[in-house]
């Protein structure tokens, strides 16, 4: 059995962290900022990884986290390229 | 230390760089950086993963990274600068079914009597669908393409919405009791349907909210994942982009004036407001290209107010040209900025910068409007409820309280516009009749290069 209580604890802890690390933003910035962020939602990678890496008897269990990898890894490299090339823009001036 | 430890504390490293991270992504100067920040954060994070002992087959891994990578990278090298809100949309989707998967795969594998496990692996299911199927609609809507981008509305459409929101926790519930149980199927088919009828009726011009709403809920879905596979770096990285999308949600909810619940219940625009039976008898002049020219030639002051028909047109560029005929011509140049203009908010700063308009010349809505008294003449390319009057004066009008452009101060205007057809929003625009407006209906890059040929053939 898992001690979930720690884990409730990181997880409540970051809600109020994540509250609070942006609480003002230019608005010019909230595309940059809502694609960077939706890039790190694709950490999900991290579970597909596990998924498709471990020794299990089904192939399904493969199958199913080799896919979540692709689509998530699409999420990550484009979000962050798509976000980098927004933000150059701005940079140019 | 045992190996795991070293991965704990590498992962670790890794939720640091991202708070970090997020942190510098918004304030300018340091966006770029914030945004490298979390890239190396991730890859850190991929790699501490593969070093896990029970890790063994590196072939399907090494498959799947590659080929998400080149898809993303082409994808995100090749979009038009006009095309960014939609493709943010699709990738937001993409974070959301692969959450799913995991989940699904965890439950190919599932064993023992772990409640939490259980809930969680449902509640996993739940989320990553509503995020596919919802940000594949607001990709559709946001592309104008197979899905109509007004609210869609049909009878019962709350009731039906909340018929299958208890239905699912009823699925969680049922999860909860009997972990594994194959109902987990019964959740992805439910949810998947209840994200395609959440986002319909939203009108196409909030989606960027939406966007960001659901941009929110990938992130849950990942932390959700994190509980589900006892990982804490799932758990800390998706709740912190679960939070921070929220907050950047009620921001711009803020800057349109508007409650984060008006937004999703509102069916904003659907119905058309009282009051406008007389509009469709009213006329306008469709004036040529030369009258304005004449107008912008002996204009002291032009004022620009780029919209989403900017953006269709690709026409930065070329209204960069005109700005800069004008300012030889001895006539003082400004771009009013609305903060919502096009489908994203900043998507017109995005565009001009592109365009390499002077910074300088970018004038935000509440420093300009004060100025719009003393403008000769403003100039609009493709807005519509931004400067649209109503949201001052119709207290009926589903946009009312909205801040815009007061472009209706300016001594005259000149609005190019491919049509008479109402905005995003399905709201017509009285300023369109107004006297001193001169209408010019045409594709904005068209209208603009005939501008400039016109003006330019003057000067020479």
């Amino acid at each position: 059995m898992v001690d979930y209580m720690p884990l409730l604890f990181v997880f409540i802890l970051a809600i109020f962290l994540g509250f609070e690390l942006i609480s003002k933003v230019p608005t010019t910035l909230h595309t940059p900022l809502m694609s960077g962020a939706n890039a790190i939602s694709g950490i999900t990678v991290v579970g597909a990884i596990l998924c498709a890496g471990h020794v299990s008897d089904s192939a399904w269990t493969k199958y199913l986290g080799m896919f979540a990898i692709i689509l998530a890894m699409i999420n990550v490299v484009g979000g962050f390229l798509v976000t980098d090339r927004m933000l150059k823009m701005f940079r140019q001036r | 230390m045992s190996q795991e430890n070293y991965i704990q504390l590498i992962y670790l490293a890794s939720v640091c760089c991202f708070i970090i991270g997020i942190k510098k992504l918004s304030s300018y100067k340091t966006a770029r950086l914030g945004n490298a920040l979390a890239s190396l954060a991730m890859l850190v994070a991929i790699i501490a993963t593969l070093l896990h002992q029970n890790m063994v087959d590196f072939t399907t891994i090494a498959i799947g990274i590659g080929i998400g990578s080149v898809i993303g990278a082409l994808f995100a090298i090749r979009v038009q600068m006009t095309g960014m809100p939609e493709m943010v949309a699709l990738f937001n989707g993409f974070g959301g079914l692969a959450s799913t998967l995991v989940a699904l795969s965890e439950h190919t594998k599932f064993e023992g009597t772990d409640q939490v496990a259980g809930a969680t692996l449902g509640l996993t299911v739940l989320i990553g669908s509503v995020t596919f199927t919802g940000s594949l609609v607001a990709f559709g809507k946001l592309a104008g393409k197979v899905v109509p981008s007004h609210p869609v509305s049909y009878p019962f459409q709350k009731i039906i919405n909340a018929v299958m929101f208890v239905a699912l926790m009823g699925l969680l519930y049922t999860l909860w009791g009997q972990p594994g149980s194959e109902w987990v199927w019964a959740i992805l088919i439910l949810a998947s349907v209840i994200g395609v009828t959440l986002v319909l009726p939203i009108g196409g011009a909030d989606m960027p909210v939406v966007v960001s709403l659901l941009n929110s809920y990938s992130g849950l879905a990942a932390c959700a994942t994190g509980f589900v596979m006892n990982n804490q770096l799932l758990i800390t990285a998706g709740s912190l982009v679960g939070a921070a999308g929220l907050i950047l949600t009620m921001l711009m909810c803020k800057a349109m004036n508007r409650s984060l619940a008006n937004v999703i219940f509102g069916g904003f625009g659907a119905a058309p407001s009282s009051g406008k039976a007389g509009i469709e008898k009213r006329t306008v002049t469709n004036y040529s290209v030369q009258d304005a020219a004449m107008m912008l030639e002996n204009a002291g002051s032009v004022v620009i107010v780029p919209g989403y028909g900017l953006a269709v047109a690709r026409a930065q560029h070329i209204t960069k040209e005109l700005g800069q005929l004008l300012e030889k011509n001895g006539t003082s140049v400004k771009y009013a900025i609305h903060p919502v203009a096009g489908r994203m908010p900043g998507h017109m700063n995005v565009l001009l910068a592109e365009a390499d308009v002077p910074y300088e010349q970018l004038v935000e809505m509440d420093d300009i409007n004060p100025d719009f008294e003393t403008t000769d003449v403003c100039l609009v390319l493709g807005a519509n409820d931004v400067i649209n009057p109503a949201a001052k004066n119709d207290k009926d009008s589903p946009i009312f309280g909205m801040p815009i452009l007061e472009v209706d101060n300016a001594r005259s205007v000149i609005i190019c516009k491919r049509s008479l057809s109402p905005g995003f929003a399905g709201i017509d625009n009285e300023l369109f009749y107004d006297e001193k407006t001169m209408m010019i209906f045409g594709d904005a890059k068209e209208s603009m290069a005939a501008l400039v040929e016109e003006i330019r053939s003057g000067q020479e």
